[in-house]
C-alpha cells in the first residue's frame, strides 16, 4: 500500500543476499551455513514479492510460494545430512568433511 | 508509511548481520527469526498479504522451528561457542568480505542502470494468488508437491539410524 | 631337351620344400635320399640342358624360358624366366655338379649331427637360390637368388646357433653382404629409371646405344660393384668371409669357396655391358681386385686355424678373377672361377675331414705328421694346394691362372704395374699354401690321430682331385696353340718359375723346425707385421671403432629412446596439468562456494559491462 521506488526494495534484498553470501563463506560450522543459505534465499524471496507489487501481479508471491517451498523440502533434507555427518565425523567442522578430493 | 518500510529494512539487515557475526547457534537462529518478521511485514507493506502470511508461518513457523530441534537434538554443549569464536578471527572475514562486497556492487550498477516509472501500489489478495496458482501455475505446483515427497522421503531416511548405531544405542 | 630348364632349380626348391613340410617323421636315410635325389635330378638335367647346348646352340646363344609374369605395373613387368648362354651353362654346371658332390660328402660328414635334416633343407634351399641367381634373365629376379643366398649363408653360418659366437659370426656376415645389397638395389633402381627395363638383353640393347661414360653408367656399374663385392668379400667388404668359417666344413666348401662368393663375379660378368660402357669403373675393379688378393696373401701366411687360411685363400683367388674382369678378360675370371670351384671345394673337404680326425681341432701348430695317417686326405690336399699354387702344366690352376696373368699383360686396360702384382701374388699363393701342407702334413705328429673317412667322403676327395688337375685341359688346344708365340710362352715360364720358387721358400721356411722363421720373429718389425696380417690388416678394428661403436653410443645415450619422450612428455604434461587442477578439488565446501562466486562475479561482470 505504500509506494516504494523500486530500486529500495531491491537494494534491501541485494543487501540481505550479500550479507548471506558472506555468511555461507566465512562461517565453518555446518549449521551456520545452511542459516546462511537461509538468507539469500529469503533475500531472492523479497526480491521477487518487491517486483511482483511492483507490476501489480501475483506471479511475485507465486514465485515466492515455491522458492519457499524449496526452501522447506532443502532444509529437511539437509538438516538430516547434518545429522549423519554429526555420526560420522562427531563434528560440525565443514573442513573435516573433505575426503572427496582429489 | 514509508517510515515503517525503512525501519522493517534497518531492523531486518542489523539482525541479518548479528545473524552472520554470532558465535552461538540459537542466538543466531532468534536473530533470523527477527529477521524473517520484519521481511515479511515488509511484505504486507508492499501490499502481499499472502506472502507475509506464508513467511510467518512457514519460514519462521516451521523451518525455523525445525533448525532449533536438529540443533536441541545434537546437543552441542558450550564448548562450540569457544569453537566458533576461535574460528571467527578477523583474518577470516577479508576475502568473503572483498567477494560479496564486488559482487555487491556489480549487481547495484546493474540495477540503477535500470529505470522505470512506478505506478499505484495495489493490494494482490490471496485469492488472486490462488487464482494464478491453480491457473498458469498448476504445473509448478504439483512439482512442488513431488518435491516435497522426495523431501519427506529423504528426510525419513537420512535421518534413520545406521545398524551399527542401532546396536550401540540398543 | 632345353625346355628342361625350368627344373634345375625348382628340383632343390621341391627338396628343400619336402624337406621341411615332412617334419620329424622321416629318418636320416630318407633325408639324405630326398636331398641327394633332388640336386642329383637336377644335375642330370643341368647336364642334358648344357649338353644340349653345346651340341645345337639356340639362335641369339641364348635360351630363354619364361614361367610366369611376377607382376605388372605401368612398364615394369618382371617374369620369371630363366636364360641359358654358354656363360650361365658353366655357372649352372659348376653349381649342380659341385653342389651334387659336397652333399653326398655331408652326408657322411654330418651325420653324427642331430640337425640333419635341418642342414639339408637349407643346402637345397641354398642350392636353389642359387641357380635361380645364375640363370635367371631379369635382374630383379637374379636380385631373388642374390638375397635367397644371402639367407641361405647366415641360416647356414649360424647353423649350430647354441653357440652364440657362430650366431654372431652369421649376423657379422648378414649385415656386411646386406651393405652391399643395398647398393645393389640401388643400382637397380637407377636402371629401371634411366632405361625402363630390368631385363637383361633389354638392357644390353639399351646400353649399347648409350653414351659411354655417361655418370648414370658410371654410377649404376658402381652400385653393382658394390653389391658384388659385399657377397665376394672384396675390400672392403671382406671382413665377414674369415668369420665365416664358424659354419659346419661342407658349408664353407659350398658356400664360401665355390659358389656364393663368386655370385659377385657372375653379376659383373653378367652386366659386363655396362662396365664396359664405363671405363673408370673397370679400372676401380681391377683395381680393389689386386689389392685384395695382395691383402689377404699376407693374412694368410700368418693364420693358426686351417679354415681361415683357406678363407683368406678364397678372398685373395676372388681377388685374381676381379683383377681379370677389371682388364676385360671375362672368359679368364669364368675358367679361374670353375678351377677354383674344384680346388677350393676339394681343400676345405680335406680340412674337413683333419679337423674331424683331430677331434675339432683347427690349430694347425697342434697337426704334423698326418700324412702317415691320413694318406688319402694328404694326397687329395696335396692336389688341391698344387691346383692353388698354379703349378706348372700338371694342374689345372696353372691353366687359369696364367690366362689370367697373361690378359693383364697384355689387354689395354692392364700393365706391368697390375702384372707383377698379380706375380707376387701368386708366390704368395703358393707360399702360404705350402706353408699348411708342411706343418699339417710333414714333421712329427703332435697329437695322436685313429680316423678313416667313410666311402662316400673319400670318394668326393677323389673326384675332385681329378677335376683339379683335368680342369684344365680344356684349355690345352689353345695352349699348344700358345707355344707357338714367343711373347706367351715367356710369360708362363715366367709363372711357372714363381709358384715353384714359392713351393722351394715354402719347403726352406715352414719344413722342419722352421728355424729361420722363429729367428725372424725376435725382431719387433716382424711381430708387428705378424699381428697386423694376422688381424686381417686392422680392418676388424678400423669398422668396430668407426662403425660399430660410435652406433652402439649413439644407442646407448639414446635408450630412453628420444622419440618415445616425445609422447611420454605427453603423457607427463597431461599428469602435471592434473596434479595442479586437483589442487583446486581439496573437499572443502567453503574454497567450492567461493569458486562459484568468483564465477559468477566475472558473469555478471561480462553482462553488465558489456
Amino acid at each position: 500500500m505504500v509506494k516504494i521506488s523500486l530500486e529500495f526494495g531491491l537494494g534491501l534484498a541485494l543487501v540481505l543476499f550479500s550479507l548471506g553470501l558472506t555468511g555461507v563463506l566465512v562461517r565453518r560450522n555446518i549449521v551456520f551455513i545452511l542459516l546462511s543459505i537461509e538468507i539469500m534465499l529469503n533475500a531472492c524471496g523479497l526480491a521477487f514479492i518487491v517486483v511482483g507489487s511492483y507490476f501489480n501481479q501475483p506471479d511475485g508471491q507465486v514465485m515466492f510460494f515455491f522458492i519457499l517451498t524449496m526452501a522447506a523440502a532443502e532444509v529437511a533434507i539437509g538438516l538430516g545430512l547434518v545429522m549423519q555427518m554429526y555420526r560420522k565425523f562427531h563434528t560440525l567442522d565443514t573442513n573435516s568433511a573433505n575426503l572427496l578430493r582429489g | 508509511m514509508n517510515i515503517t518500510f525503512y525501519i522493517c529494512a534497518a531492523v531486518a539487515i542489523v539482525s541479518t548481520a548479528m545473524v552472520i557475526i554470532g558465535t552461538n547457534a540459537v542466538h543466531s537462529l532468534l536473530y533470523f527469526i527477527v529477521s524473517l518478521l520484519a521481511t515479511g511485514l515488509i511484505f504486507f507493506i508492499l501490499g502481499a498479504p499472502f506472502a507475509a502470511a506464508l513467511v510467518v508461518i512457514i519460514n519462521a513457523g516451521a523451518i525455523m522451528v525445525l533448525f532449533v530441534f536438529v540443533i536441541m537434538m545434537l546437543n552441542l554443549g558450550p564448548q562450540t561457542t569457544e569453537q566458533e569464536k576461535s574460528w571467527l578471527s578477523p583474518r577470516m572475514w577479508a576475502g568473503p568480505a572483498i567477494l560479496a562486497v564486488v559482487l555487491f556492487i556489480e549487481l547495484v550498477y546493474a540495477l540503477i542502470s535500470f529505470h522505470a516509472a512506478s505506478p499505484d501500489v495495489k493490494v494482490v489478495t490471496a485469492k488472486d494468488v490462488g487464482m494464478a496458482l491453480f491457473g498458469p501455475y498448476l504445473l509448478g505446483v504439483e512439482l512442488a508437491s513431488i518435491l516435497l515427497l522426495a523431501g519427506l522421503l529423504g528426510a525419513y531416511h537420512l535421518g534413520r539410524l545406521s545398524p551399527g548405531d542401532r546396536e550401540a544405542k540398543e | 631337351m632345353l625346355e628342361f630348364l625350368w627344373l634345375v632349380p625348382v628340383l632343390p626348391l621341391a627338396g628343400f620344400a619336402a624337406l621341411v613340410l615332412l617334419g620329424k617323421r622321416i629318418t636320416n636315410p630318407v633325408v639324405a635320399c630326398i636331398s641327394v635325389g633332388s640336386v642329383g635330378l637336377s644335375a642330370i638335367f643341368a647336364a642334358i640342358a648344357g649338353i644340349s647346348f653345346i651340341m645345337s646352340p639356340p639362335a641369339g646363344n641364348g635360351y630363354s624360358q619364361t614361367l610366369w609374369t611376377w607382376i605388372q605395373v605401368g612398364n615394369f613387368s618382371p617374369a620369371a624366366s630363366f636364360y641359358l648362354d654358354a656363360l650361365s651353362v658353366v655357372m649352372m654346371l659348376v653349381v649342380t655338379f659341385i653342389g651334387l658332390l659336397i652333399i653326398i660328402y655331408s652326408t657322411a660328414f654330418m651325420a653324427a649331427d642331430e640337425d640333419y635334416r635341418r642342414f639339408f633343407a637349407y643346402m637345397n634351399l641354398f642350392i636353389a637360390s642359387m641357380l635361380i641367381l645364375v640363370l635367371a634373365d631379369n635382374l630383379v629376379f637374379l636380385y631373388l637368388g642374390w638375397e635367397g643366398v644371402g639367407l641361405c649363408s647366415y641360416l647356414l653360418i649360424g647353423f649350430w646357433y647354441k653357440n652364440s659366437q657362430n650366431g654372431l659370426a652369421a649376423i657379422k656376415a648378414f649385415l656386411v653382404t646386406r651393405i652391399g645389397d643395398t647398393a645393389m638395389a640401388i643400382g637397380l633402381f637407377l636402371l629401371f629409371a634411366t632405361f625402363g627395363t630390368l631385363d637383361i638383353q633389354l638392357l644390353s640393347q639399351k646400353i649399347s646405344q648409350y653414351p659411354v661414360g655417361s655418370t648414370t653408367l658410371i654410377l649404376a656399374a658402381s652400385l653393382l660393384l658394390a653389391g658384388a663385392i659385399g657377397k665376394s668379400a672384396q675390400l672392403p667388404l671382406q671382413v665377414w668371409l674369415p668369420d665365416a668359417m664358424a659354419g659346419p666344413t661342407p658349408v664353407s666348401a659350398l658356400i664360401h669357396a665355390a659358389t656364393m662368393v663368386a655370385a659377385g663375379v657372375y653379376l659383373i660378368a653378367r652386366t659386363n655391358f655396362i662396365f664396359i660402357n664405363a671405363p673408370a669403373v673397370m679400372t676401380i675393379v681391377a683395381i680393389i681386385g689386386v689389392v685384395t688378393l695382395l691383402i689377404a696373401g699376407f693374412s694368410a701366411l700368418v693364420q693358426h686355424d686351417i679354415k681361415r687360411v683357406l678363407a683368406y685363400s678364397t678372398i685373395s683367388q676372388i681377388g685374381y678373377m676381379f683383377l681379370a674382369l677389371g682388364v676385360g678378360a671375362w672368359s679368364a675370371a669364368i675358367f679361374h672361377f670353375m678351377v677354383h670351384a674344384f680346388f677350393k671345394s676339394l681343400l676345405f673337404l680335406c680340412a674337413g675331414v683333419v679337423i674331424t680326425a683331430m677331434s675339432g681341432v683347427h690349430d694347425i701348430f697342434k697337426m704334423g705328421g698326418l700324412r702317415r695317417k691320413l694318406p688319402l686326405t694328404f694326397w687329395a690336399f696335396l692336389i688341391g694346394c698344387a691346383s692353388l699354387s698354379a703349378l706348372p702344366l700338371v694342374t689345372a690352376g696353372f691353366y687359369s691362372k696364367d690366362m689370367i696373368l697373361w690378359q693383364v699383360w697384355s689387354s689395354p686396360s692392364g700393365g706391368p704395374v697390375l702384372w707383377a702384382a698379380g706375380l707376387v701374388g701368386a708366390l704368395l699363393t703358393s707360399l702360404y699354401a705350402f706353408r699348411v701342407i708342411f706343418i699339417v702334413f710333414f714333421g712329427e705328429p703332435k697329437t695322436a690321430v685313429d680316423y678313416k673317412p667313410a666311402w662316400r667322403i673319400s670318394a668326393v676327395l677323389v673326384i675332385l682331385a681329378f677335376l683339379s688337375i683335368v680342369g684344365g685341359f680344356i684349355k690345352l688346344p689353345m695352349e699348344l696353340e700358345k707355344l707357338s708365340v714367343q711373347a706367351q710362352y715367356v710369360f708362363q715360364a715366367i709363372a711357372g718359375v714363381t709358384s715353384l720358387a714359392g713351393i722351394l721358400f715354402a719347403y726352406l721356411l715352414f719344413a722342419g723346425e722352421r728355424r729361420f722363421v722363429r729367428s725372424l720373429l725376435n725382431s719387433k718389425l716382424c711381430v708387428i707385421l705378424r699381428d697386423l696380417w694376422f688381424a686381417d690388416w686392422g680392418f676388424d678394428w678400423l669398422y668396430n671403432n668407426l662403425l660399430v661403436r660410435p652406433y652402439q653410443w649413439l644407442a646407448f645415450i639414446n635408450r630412453d629412446d628420444f622419440i618415445d619422450s616425445i609422447y611420454d612428455a605427453t603423457a607427463a604434461l597431461c599428469g602435471f596439468c592434473n596434479k595442479v587442477l586437483s589442487a583446486s578439488v581439496n573437499g572443502n565446501l567453503r574454497w567450492y562456494v567461493s569458486g562459484i562466486v568468483i564465477g559468477s562475479i566475472i558473469i555478471i561482470a561480462f553482462v553488465v559491462l558489456l
